[in-house]
């Protein structure tokens, strides 16, 4: 008898807890979701914040960074002594290896016409390092802007780059704008 | 025409040089007009992954989720559920590379109830409900397999050894820390700490830091004699399974009908999570337990108080983790006239932004002032938890058959196998029996 008892009122004070936690979860959902977005957000870099520090080149989770160097090829000069591609303050002007930007070897550079030389990044190579990039904003038109590759990134829940980002220029971003390259005077 | 640009772009060099302007995006060489036809290639961009997959990860869950339940539960087939976690482990593990997971979705919850502006993903919600409410009704079936993390050390679980239980309480305070620390760090917008820490991650991606590879490796070995490491003793989202499953409406039993208290059963959960039928000798040591329980009782908020205060006076420690509030510190220690080379980007960027110091000194002081009245929160939860568990221990129940424990047991249906009860004895065993009674 006392412990039939028992065993009820445990039950009860059980279903009461449960009704409890489950009241509490609905009204929590159901707030939340009026607040939420469809899908996972996604985490993209702003230009305009950008200052070129390297960071996104050595402290993404992949082996290989996520974030490449994207050539926005309509604001670019063609320019021959291309201050992206070529180091600035070299003895000889030439395309030699010690005399280029990048690290890896990742922009190719095509003669168009005189005296215009047409350039590609090669996103393999590209580590995001960012040093075509600041000079390619400081000297050129700043048509080389870093951008989180989307078909690379896995989307952590936290960006590990976005962490440590001096400017921090890496936010969630919606879908629908899963890329922020800047035009002219900083719009996009 | 060559040499033409070559000079303007010497002149522009030397001017920069001489200002360093930060400027981007300027045009200084307008886009040549080109003789030969040449047409200007299209940016080049990836495509996003569609929005499907997400779809897909939520229909997949909901559906392991059900199926876990329905084979523990009802089917109480270990071999199945076994080939469960097997999928359940390549899909949301390898596959889908274990982002997002809901152990990490805790923080996405707490970071969207403290930050307004937070958009939560619709995934993150989901993954953070649906294994709750299964748990509500069920208990951890969630954990028996479907849950990634889980997934990859319960198959590393062939050697367990029994920990003695004084060494399980007091492992078991590291995922209440872990869990209020989680909730801190991401309710101040600081960090996702659950995330970063992740030790399987760099498995399921098969790249990342060699740290946490290693870390990860060796909580797999550990996981062979203790089995399930993380799940145990760090798992923050586990705290919360626990607590729900105390109360589930069913729960995964050793026996399909009644113990016969054969004992088989006794050393077959890997995670001690069995509780042993309690003789009535304990009953009456009573009065020393409830006086024990008065005790614990009484020192409870005593102890809420102590431990918050503790953990408080280290709450400008843990605010140091972000960002803001280590921006600002670095800006008032290094000087105007330090070393160039010495200077951290973080302090060059600020400065030559030029925003107001004044705004991110306040904006910081709010910050600590969270982290301050979060680390009281934090522990002051530890201090309930420990007394909790010290009051839990006093408390005597009658109990006659061997159960698996609710908020410790993860369903993973181990101990099922081992019960008599109900099973059709084999014809050959029976033979022998025979054999030997002749």
């Amino acid at each position: 008898m006392d412990n039939s008892r028992k065993i009820k009122r445990r039950e009860f004070i059980n279903k009461g807890v449960r009704l409890g936690i489950g009241v509490g979860l609905g009204a929590l959902a159901i707030d939340l979701s009026t607040r939420s977005a469809e899908g996972k957000t996604i985490w993209q870099i702003d230009p305009s914040k950008c200052v070129q520090c390297d960071k996104c080149s050595t402290d993404c989770v992949l082996d290989t960074s996520a974030v490449k160097c994207i050539h926005v090829t309509d604001m670019c000069g063609y320019c021959d002594l291309c201050s992206g591609y070529l180091r600035t303050g070299t003895k000889n002007l030439n395309t030699a290896a010690e005399n280029r930007q990048c690290p890896t070897g990742a922009i190719v550079r095509k003669f168009v016409e005189e005296p215009f030389f047409e350039y590609t990044i090669v996103e393999e190579l590209c580590n995001g390092c960012a040093k075509c990039v600041k000079s390619c904003g400081a000297f050129g038109n700043g048509s080389l802007q870093l951008q989180i590759q989307q078909n690379l990134c896995v989307n952590c829940n936290q960006c590990s780059i976005a962490r440590v980002c001096p400017g921090q220029a890496i936010s969630r971003v919606d879908r629908s704008t899963p890329y922020l390259l800047k035009g002219f005077g900083g719009k996009s | 025409m060559k040499h033409k640009a070559q000079l303007i772009m010497l002149i522009v060099v030397i001017s920069l040089i001489t200002y360093n302007v930060l400027a981007q995006q300027i045009q200084r060489f307008p886009k040549p007009e080109f003789e030969s036809g040449y047409q200007t290639p299209l940016t080049q961009v990836s495509k996003i992954q569609p929005v499907f997959f997400e779809y897909l990860d939520m229909f997949v869950l909901v559906g392991c989720m059900a199926l876990m339940t329905w084979l523990v539960l009802k089917k109480r087939s270990r071999k199945a559920v076994f080939w469960l976690t097997v999928f359940s482990l390549l899909y949301f593990g390898f596959y889908r590379e274990g982002c997002i997971c809901p152990v990490g979705s805790v923080q996405n919850i707490s970071m969207a109830i403290f930050n307004p502006g937070y958009v939560v993903p619709l995934t993150a919600i989901v993954f953070f409900i649906v294994p709750i409410i299964f748990t509500l009704f069920f208990g951890r079936t969630f954990c028996a397999g479907v849950c990634p993390l889980g997934a990859i050390q319960d198959l590393f679980a062939v050697r367990p050894v029994s920990l003695k239980p004084w060494i399980r309480y007091v492992l078991g305070l590291i995922p209440v820390i872990y869990l209020g620390l989680a909730v801190l760090f991401s309710a101040t917008g600081t960090d996702f700490i659950v995330c970063r820490y992740d030790p399987f991650i760099s498995f399921f991606r098969i790249n990342g830091s060699s740290l946490m590879f290693f870390l990860g490796a060796a909580l797999l070995l550990t996981g062979i004699f203790i089995a399930r490491p993380y799940c145990r003793f760090f798992c923050p989202y586990g705290v919360i399974l626990n607590f729900i499953s105390r109360f589930s409406r069913k729960h995964v039993s050793i026996t399909p009908s009644t113990c016969i208290n054969c004992k088989l059963c006794e050393n077959a959960c890997p995670y001690d999570a069995i509780d042993k039928p309690e003789g009535l000798s304990v009953k009456n040591d009573n009065r020393e337990l409830v006086k024990k329980l008065i005790i614990y009782c009484l020192i409870t908020p005593a102890l809420v108080v102590v431990t918050g205060w503790t953990a408080s006076k280290y709450h400008e420690d843990f605010a140091e983790v972000n960002f803001k509030v280590r921006l600002a510190h670095e800006l008032t220690t290094t000087g105007t006239d330090a070393n160039p080379a010495d200077i951290p980007t973080e302090v060059t960027t600020f400065r030559s932004s030029g925003q107001p110091l004044e705004a991110l000194r306040k904006e910081v002081d709010k910050i600590i002032h969270r982290f301050n009245i979060g680390s009281w929160i934090v522990g002051g939860f530890l201090g309930l938890i420990i007394g909790l568990t010290l009051a839990r221990l006093t408390i005597y129940r009658y109990k006659d058959d061997y159960q698996p424990n609710r908020g410790n047991c993860l369903s993973c249906a181990r101990c099922v196998d081992y019960c008599p009860v109900g099973k059709e004895i084999n014809n050959e065993m029976q033979i022998v029996e025979l054999k030997k009674y002749d």
